[in-house]
């Protein structure tokens, strides 16, 4: 069956350059992660204290946004909830208007990807300048980020130098990184200066002190949160931690998981509006909690650790199958093994992005390089379950994952049902297994999906069990 | 927007589990981090801070003039950003004809915001203290020092003292005690220039904020 | 993970060969069998055996994976070692079947065949501290460690103990060694696309080790690379470690 997902990745696999670039990078990423572990004898321990970290934050979740809202809001900043990503656009929309804004200068914040607020603000008017670099260029190509961390990790510098030499005739062709970077930041400056409002993610809001952390390398997020009068932050609900003392463990497990870097350029601590003392600063800063789906995986004991996810892309980084097919053909604002679980349960396994999945051999790399444990293939594993489960029963009570049961397809049930009836009834497994051996040499060469790749495995002479019979052991 | 804020937490309180057991995530009985002797934790300072491309001058309370003096020399620069207001600052202004013009952030930004972005060469700030362990500068940044100071010029030059330098974070935040003491509109831990590898994963500098980071020492 | 559920070295062991291994690769089943019978360790085979049900838990299909499952449990009564020539089926039993099983009324005897399941090779290495004398003629192979040996047990390394033993093998890694060889039962069949890719990558890393001969501890990756190279008409002959150790230092 051909679905969205096959040809998306049908696609990425023809592109040869693309793939080996991706390939390149990607082993780049887990070298910096390896280097930055090395030698890190409690490095196990860190990643204990972050998983019980975050499994505390989202078990406490509702008082901790509460105590959230109320120290943010003493500190003078603006809380604001969305259930829908619709409800978060039209929040920032009225900002915006109320203060006339004509454009927006964006750090690069994935909850604002998911919300789609750079089509929605353009649709009422109001341009988005997307200001890291590399969301810069995949805006400039009229692409989605094709990785959370490294979002432009698809293009090469030849494609990036000819994207702003089309962009930016005045600027001379050139492919050294330099060159192109230094363009960027001639081009934006001009762009903070002028702006009215500004827009960012965060990475962590502590409910003790109702502060937003931002980590980023480029200063772009600083200038979006600090140069213009208003700052707009979104995020998820689930990036509440409860204590200060809970940030520094996850700050040096997160960049070193996703780059390897011990810690980034900048953090930045964002506590309040600008004071009356203050010479700069926002004089508004707005926080949008979105929900969008994160408070029913949180009605899930296996699923809610789903949100414990600190977004480090470093499962992204070890996916053999992200390695091969990159970021656009997952059809997601996030893509990857956290992708995979993440946005059919926001979405629905009904949706094109319920067959993700079914995108992995459960390797097992993605958990072994979770920075706070996410069973990720278990997850998988619950979802491929939910997928085709027969529905309940009751139909009052709604099902946890929405499209529960709607990629059960009968023939293929059929098939498992048989195979089960003969895998529990060992007298027709081995009558079947035997003549599979007997009939070695005639069974067909072409065995649909698995010999595009490979030959077909022929069966043994004899099987292992009929072999046994005749040695001397012991059969109970 | 009170009725999304209602559903979202209703939704939440109705998928809590009662028999759920608190996780442990205190940090009492983890592995203390090795603690450096004064002189390692600076040693380890100066390189961690090298590592990122930021210049660590070693002075002390006597020599920090004039290694200041000599970063503007080699730099040629044309002016200078600092307070007059801070200790050294006032030290600063005290010794005024051996360096470049010196310019007072006395003004709200959005009167002077158009001189700040295209005609600043270099600022001074001081630092709140310094992590050895990430070689970073923790600024805390006050109506004397603001916070575009250490972001919208191309050279940021930061005064440190030794005796401010922690092992790491954690005790930073402990031995300054953060949580109560109240903290500025913003707090950054700055660890080297402004920096992004968002192209081919090869490292560049300078991309939004400052493209020179100096750390002296005193 | 330790594995290690007896300490002392038993007399008699269930051996619970897979599918895989009875319909393709009986000679592995019976090299292992020779193996642990060199020992001092009784083999019993329990011919009523199939399939661990594990194709169908990560497929989604909990109820036929239980039925299966379950029809295995009732083959281990005696509370002795099942050692399984796979680390993928090892896991399922070991890892899995405490899941599949929760809130069965046989979940207790679930969790304790769970308990007594060994991968193979960290059986020979644990439990026997198998000591070998290699008998063959010099070889150069090169080891595809399985994901579920090198990820969900923790055992990955013990192929390399029990190779490193032999004096005139010469052992060879692929680049890239730990990334997965695309197989991932049901996914070969459900994404051809991406598990071909995979796949070709991880035979190519293979040959170019120019070594004479794959070897690993699961059956599954042997059938996926050799079937690979195979059709790429480079053809290396594919081994079950238990297969090559027994032919090696078998008197």
């Amino acid at each position: 069956m051909t679905t969205d997902f096959r040809s998306n990745v049908a696609q990425a696999l023809k592109q040869d350059a693309v793939q080996t670039h991706f390939r390149t990078v990607v082993d780049r990423l887990r070298a910096h992660r390896q280097a930055a572990l090395a030698g890190d004898a409690a490095f196990e321990q860190l990643r204990n204290r972050c998983a019980a970290i975050r499994a505390d934050a989202i078990r406490r979740l509702p008082q901790l946004l509460e105590q959230f809202e109320s120290k943010a809001q003493r500190n003078g900043i603006q809380v604001h909830w969305a259930e829908t990503t619709l409800q978060a656009n039209r929040i920032v929309l009225d900002i915006m208007q109320r203060h006339r804004a004509t454009f927006l200068v964006k750090g690069k914040s994935m909850v604002s990807e998911e919300m789609g607020v750079n089509a929605f603000l353009q649709s009422h008017g109001i341009d988005c300048l997307e200001t890291d670099l590399g969301e810069f260029i995949v805006q400039l190509a009229g692409e989605k980020p094709a990785h959370i961390i490294v979002p432009a990790i698809h293009k090469n510098r030849r494609e990036i130098a000819h994207l702003m030499h089309g962009h930016f005739s005045e600027l001379p062709y050139s492919e050294d990184i330099e060159t192109l970077a230094q363009s960027a930041r001639h081009f934006m400056r001009d762009k903070f200066h002028a702006a009215s409002v500004g827009l960012t993610g965060v990475n962590f809001m502590v409910a003790e002190t109702g502060t937003l952390c931002l980590v980023e390398n480029e200063g772009n997020g600083r200038m979006c949160s600090t140069v213009p009068p208003v700052h707009i932050a979104v995020t998820g609900i689930e990036k509440v931690i409860a204590r200060l003392d809970d940030l520094p463990p996850l700050l040096n497990l997160l960049t070193r998981s996703a780059t390897g870097q011990p810690i980034t350029a900048y953090v930045n601590m964002i506590n309040s509006p600008r004071r009356p003392d203050d010479k700069d600063g926002p004089d508004e800063v707005h926080l949008i909690l979105l929900d969008n789906g994160r408070s029913r995986i949180a009605g899930d004991p296996e699923l809610l650790k789903t949100l414990h996810c600190i977004r480090c892309g470093a499962c992204i980084n070890h996916c053999p199958v992200y390695r091969q097919i990159g970021g656009h053909a997952y059809g997601t604002v996030i893509p990857g093994p956290i992708g995979a679980i993440l946005e059919p349960q926001k979405q629905g396994l009904d949706a094109a992005t319920g067959e993700l999945p079914q995108a992995s051999t459960l390797c097992g790399a993605c958990a072994e390089v979770c920075p706070v444990r996410i069973p990720i293939p278990a997850i998988i594993n619950r979802l491929r379950w939910e997928s085709v489960r027969k529905n309940q029963q009751s139909q009052n009570s709604r099902p946890v994952v929405p499209g529960a049961g709607s990629r059960r397809r009968p023939l293929e049930a059929a098939i498992w049902k048989i195979w089960a009836w003969c895998c529990s009834h060992p007298g027709i497994y081995n009558r079947l297994t035997k003549l599979a051996t007997r009939l070695r040499n005639r069974l067909p060469a072409g065995m649909g999906a698995w010999t595009v790749a490979r030959k077909a495995p022929k069966p043994a002479r004899s099987t292992l069990h009929e072999s046994l019979r005749t040695m001397d052991i012991d059969h109970e | 927007m009170n009725d999304a804020r209602k559903a979202i937490l209703d939704r939440l309180r109705l998928s809590q589990y009662p028999d759920s057991t608190p996780v442990k995530c205190d940090d009492q009985n983890d592995p203390v981090d090795p603690v450096l002797w004064p002189d390692e934790r600076i040693d380890c300072f100066i390189n961690r801070m090298r590592a990122v491309r930021t210049e660590v001058h070693d002075a002390s309370h006597d020599s920090w003039l004039d290694i200041l003096h000599g970063v503007c020399q080699a730099r040629s620069l044309n002016n200078l950003l600092v307070s007059p207001h801070t200790r050294r600052g006032a030290m600063i202004y005290a010794a005024a004809r051996r360096f470049p013009a010196l310019k007072n952030y006395s003004q709200s930004i959005e009167d002077w915001k158009s001189e700040l972005f295209t005609a600043v060469d270099a600022a001074v700030t001081s630092a709140y203290g310094g992590i050895a362990e990430t070689g970073t500068v923790i600024l805390w940044p006050d109506a004397r020092e603001p916070r575009t100071l250490s972001l919208v010029p191309p050279i940021h030059i930061v005064l440190l003292e030794k005796n401010r330098i922690y092992n790491n974070l954690a005790e930073a935040m402990r031995i300054q005690n953060w949580a109560m003491i109240g903290m500025p509109s913003n707090v950054i831990l700055l660890s080297g220039p402004s920096k992004s590898a968002d192209i081919e994963q090869t490292m560049t500098y300078g991309v939004h904020g400052p493209k020179e980071l100096i750390v002296i020492l005193m | 993970m330790n594995n290690r559920v007896v300490s002392e070295k038993p007399q008699a062991v269930y051996f619970y060969g897979t599918c895989l291994v009875d319909l393709f690769y009986p000679q592995a089943g019976i090299s292992a069998i020779e193996l642990l019978r060199r020992e001092g360790v009784s083999v019993i085979y329990p011919q009523s055996q199939t399939c661990c049900g594990q194709p169908a838990w990560n497929s989604g299909y909990r109820d036929e994976a239980l039925a299966v499952a379950r029809a295995q449990l009732a083959l281990f009564p005696r509370p002795i070692p099942v050692i399984i020539p796979s680390a993928s089926c090892a896991g399922m039993m070991k890892v899995h079947y405490p899941a599949l099983f929760r809130g069965q009324s046989d979940e207790a005897t679930a969790l304790n065949v769970a308990g007594r399941v060994y991968e193979l090779t960290a059986f020979l290495v644990d439990v026997l501290d198998m000591r070998l004398t290699d008998l063959g003629d010099p070889v150069s192979v090169v080891v595809h460690t399985s994901c579920s040996a090198r990820r969900e047990l923790g055992v990955g390394d013990k192929l390399h103990t029990l190779l490193r033993q032999l004096r005139n093998v010469e052992i060879l890694e692929p680049e890239n060694s730990a990334e997965c060889c695309g197989f991932g039962g049901t996914f070969a069949i459900k994404q051809p696309e991406i598990s071909a890719a995979m796949t070709r990558e991880k035979a190519a890393t293979v040959r170019a080790t120019g070594a004479q001969r794959l070897v690993s501890q699961d059956c599954g990756c042997l059938m996926n690379i050799g079937g690979a190279m195979e059709k790429q008409n480079q053809a290396m002959p594919g081994q079950h470690i238990a297969e090559l150790l027994w032919e090696r230092t078998k008197k």
